[in-house]
């Protein structure tokens, strides 16, 4: 990529910045989640003529908006997010969808979460990823048993920013008063949660929490900032997902660097021919070798000093010689970038270890506190056998004990042996081979992991890694 | 951990100025770092390659993910026989310049055998899913990336990343896993087998921005060229050995391109003067119509055409 066409495409992207926001939405189907995804969607303008017809058919038969409603009061807009067949027909969301559309700013990836069934499952696996989360509230309703447990999820798996958008505005007649009292519950049950009050010196909590009110129907404060609310002075929705920075902008300014290796990229002979064909100096890449990894935080220059982290061994302090990424050499790289690192020293350098800041990372331990998100029908018992997915590392792990369950309503730890569907607990965990762990709340890439049957191989849990109780240990199981 | 933070923000706050990705850089080391790892986790991967830009896409990014060492695996083309010729010559030329192993499976060979029926609408796109188990099955792949995008259809639209598919090739969409933060969890049993979809996150402009930034080739039908076309469907059918007009349908030369390389019979071209790479990006950007609605019939056939083929083992 040394072409003068590259050149122009670099100049380009700098001209039209745009970046990628990942984002869920959690609320159920009452509050007006199909229909704000569909909002968003259609005044975005990323419903094509083809879709917006098909909806537009079924609206009509269905008899949406009633006789002469004309634009997209005609127009169901919860059935452009309609996914499956099973769901149409059953009139529910089975699922996680994934949306997308863009602005001249961003492009965004909208995790749509159902809210019903199973609502912890689908909020665990949108809020994982995304940069922020939706919640709806209906204003007719007001916060809800559903909007605290929500929060609580969003809490536990400190989504960077969280936007709860008062839906149904339109419905209770554009009331200031009625958005103000819900505003204010939400900030009470976010004190109760710990959400957006930051600890000194902690990057352990929900940034922030805005409260917009919004008719996804009418498309008040969606998209454009609505005359009706004159009272509200917030941004609309959109404004606020174009604006909000993404967690990888955050992390990289405070994390340092964590590289698990994924592969070891040593070609020997086997040189990619059209490299081969485009001049690579093939003398020079007989010995080549180097280690690929997408780094999950912080970033990493040539010359750093670096500590490799294997199971089972003290950690390895090298220098990092080289970045490489497809024939472009880097002076630097940043999360989440997908590159490949030389080292000075030959260490036997593999799969399942970490390439880290040296002198950030506390010793591997086989030891694991955790909070674990079941996501699984098939319940855990205490002195179940799993694996545990952590990096690029799967190790057999022993369920010590469970400790107790989370109650999301209040937001404390209850008496609890075992885990069920949608249970948040906490357990402990022996690990067959130590792991380089790290507390969640500082470290949400290396700080996650998966918890796997190791009988047919689903995906059991999701792991969040607590810090060390320090002093309770019980050695009554062993590996 | 206090006394970490320290260190590290004197450390980072030189360097991390701006150091944000812009939207094509995030999902294509999201798309390398899958690839990596189905490579590092599987026995036998393989690349479905049809030479579509979606695919064309995916080897490019298989290739930037294993420089300066070969692609590790190869590719595999189920080969409905209605192919547009100059799409096979890109795909040949294509494997031959990389050092790939190509593998077919022939949707032909099964129907001379009697082991498919033609279709009486002749178009081949749901025969292909019959081969390509099969191939799956004789090679012994345990996992098939794809160039599936989620923006396609509805169907895509929940599939996850990593797709487990049974020992009939089936999608289950009511029993998937949940996919978290970059964990992927490929495991699998005896006779099961993954799609794997790393640029499941890219839409259609992403694919044409991403070829024209890294200046990616494809076959020129892609492009606009005049063509001997007439209309069935509502689209413009190419004149060729397997699609044939009617006699009331008329022949007229038409300037078009194709938004979607598939099946000769099912797939139509679009009126357009896009003649150069950027022409595309701006046309694919302003267009008010899906690349699927436009060009494939066998997408047509019903609202949940996609789900039902996938949930018997198509792509």
């Amino acid at each position: 990529m040394s072409t003068e066409t590259s050149l122009l495409a670099s100049e380009l992207e700098t001209a039209l910045p745009t970046t990628l926001f990942r984002f869920a939405t959690a609320g159920s189907v009452d509050d007006g989640k199909s229909t704000l995804v569909g909002r968003l969607l259609h005044d975005s303008k990323a419903i094509l003529a083809d879709q917006l017809d098909a909806v537009a058919r079924t609206s009509a038969d269905r008899g949406f908006g009633g006789a002469g409603a004309t634009g997209t009061q005609a127009i169901d807009l919860a059935l452009l997010t309609d996914g499956l067949r099973a769901e149409r027909e059953q009139g529910i969301t089975i699922d996680v969808a994934y949306r997308y559309f863009a602005t001249d700013r961003r492009s965004f990836i909208l995790a749509d979460c159902p809210g019903h069934v199973q609502y912890t499952k689908n909020t665990v696996t949108g809020a994982s990823t995304a940069d922020a989360v939706v919640v709806l509230i209906d204003a007719r309703k007001g916060v809800l048993e559903q909007t605290r447990r929500h929060l609580s999820v969003l809490q536990l798996l400190r989504v960077a920013h969280v936007i709860v958008a008062v839906n149904k505005i339109d419905l209770v007649d554009f009331s200031e008063s009625v958005f103000r009292e819900i505003q204010a519950d939400v900030q009470q049950v976010a004190r109760e949660l710990g959400i957006g009050s930051a600890e000194l010196g902690t990057a352990d909590h929900i940034d922030d929490l805005l409260v917009i009110p919004v008719s996804a129907l009418e498309g008040d404060n969606v998209v454009d900032r609505s005359e009706r609310t004159p009272w509200y002075d917030g941004p609309a929705l959109l404004e606020v997902l174009e604006t909000l920075p993404a967690a990888d902008e955050i992390d990289t300014q405070l994390e340092s660097f964590r590289f698990p290796v994924q592969l070891v990229i040593r070609p020997q002979g086997a040189l990619a021919p059209d490299a081969v064909a485009a001049g690579l100096d093939v003398e020079a890449y007989r010995d080549y070798r180097a280690y690929a990894g997408q780094i999950t935080e912080g970033s990493v220059k040539v010359g750093d000093k670096v500590s490799v982290l294997t199971p089972g061994q003290a950690p390895r302090t090298t220098t990092v010689t080289g970045i490489d990424f497809a024939g472009e050499s880097l002076q630097e790289a940043f999360a989440p970038q997908s590159v490949a690192i030389r080292l000075a020293e030959e260490f036997d350098v593999a799969r399942g270890d970490t390439i880290a800041a040296a002198g950030t990372v506390r010793d591997s331990s086989a030891d694991l506190y955790a909070a674990l998100c079941w996501l699984s029908p098939k319940p855990l018992r205490e002195g179940a056998k799993v694996l545990v997915k952590h990096g690029t590392r799967t190790v057999q792990a022993l369920v010590r004990n469970v400790s107790g369950k989370l109650d999301l309503a209040s937001f404390k730890l209850e008496a609890a042996s075992s885990l069920e569907l949608n249970d948040i607990g906490h357990a402990q965990l022996r690990l067959a081979a130590p792991l380089p762990l790290e507390n969640y709340l500082h470290h949400r890439r290396t700080g996650a992991f998966l918890v796997i049957d190791p009988l047919d191989g689903n995906t059991l849990a999701a792991g969040l890694v607590k810090d060390h109780p320090g002093d309770h240990e019980d050695e009554r199981y062993s590996i | 951990m206090s006394t970490f933070l320290t260190e590290e923000t004197t450390r980072v706050t030189d360097a991390a100025v701006s150091t944000r990705l812009s939207s094509l850089d995030a999902l294509e080391s999201e798309a390398i770092h899958i690839i990596r790892e189905v490579v590092a986790e599987f026995e036998k991967p393989a690349l479905l390659f049809s030479g579509g830009k979606d695919s064309v896409v995916m080897l490019h990014l298989a290739t930037k993910a294993f420089w300066p060492g070969k692609v590790p695996f190869p590719v595999l083309h189920v080969d409905t026989g209605h192919n547009f010729p100059e799409v096979i010559d890109f795909r040949d030329r294509t494997v031959e310049r990389l050092g790939l192993k190509l593998v077919v499976g022939s949707v032909q060979e099964f129907i001379d055998r009697g082991e498919l029926a033609e279709r009486a609408d002749g178009t081949r796109n749901p025969l292909q899913t019959v081969p390509l188990l099969d191939a799956i099955q004789q090679n012994k792949f345990d996992a098939v990336f794809g160039g599936g995008r989620r923006d396609e259809d509805k169907a895509r639209a929940k599939e996850r990343i990593l797709s487990l598919r049974d020992e009939f090739g089936q999608w289950d969409p009511r029993n998937q896993r949940p996919e978290l933060w970059n964990l992927y969890n490929g495991r699998h049993t005896v006779g099961q087998h993954v799609r794997a979809f790393p640029i499941s996150n890219w839409t259609e402009l992403d694919i044409w921005r991403y070829i024209e930034r890294e200046n990616i080739e494809l076959p020129g039908l892609y492009y606009a060229h005049d063509r001997e076309v007439f209309a069935r469907d509502g689209m413009w059918r190419a004149v060729g050995e397997v699609s044939q007009p009617l006699p009331h349908e008329e022949v007229i030369i038409k300037t078009v391109r194709y938004r979607t390389v598939g099946d000769m019979s099912c797939t139509g071209a679009v009126e357009s003067a896009a003649a150069t790479v950027s022409d595309v990006v701006i046309e694919v950007a302003a267009s008010t119509i899906t690349e699927r609605g436009a060009t494939r019939a066998d997408d047509r056939i019903s609202e949940a055409a996609m789900e039902d083929r996938k949930k018997d083992g198509y792509f």
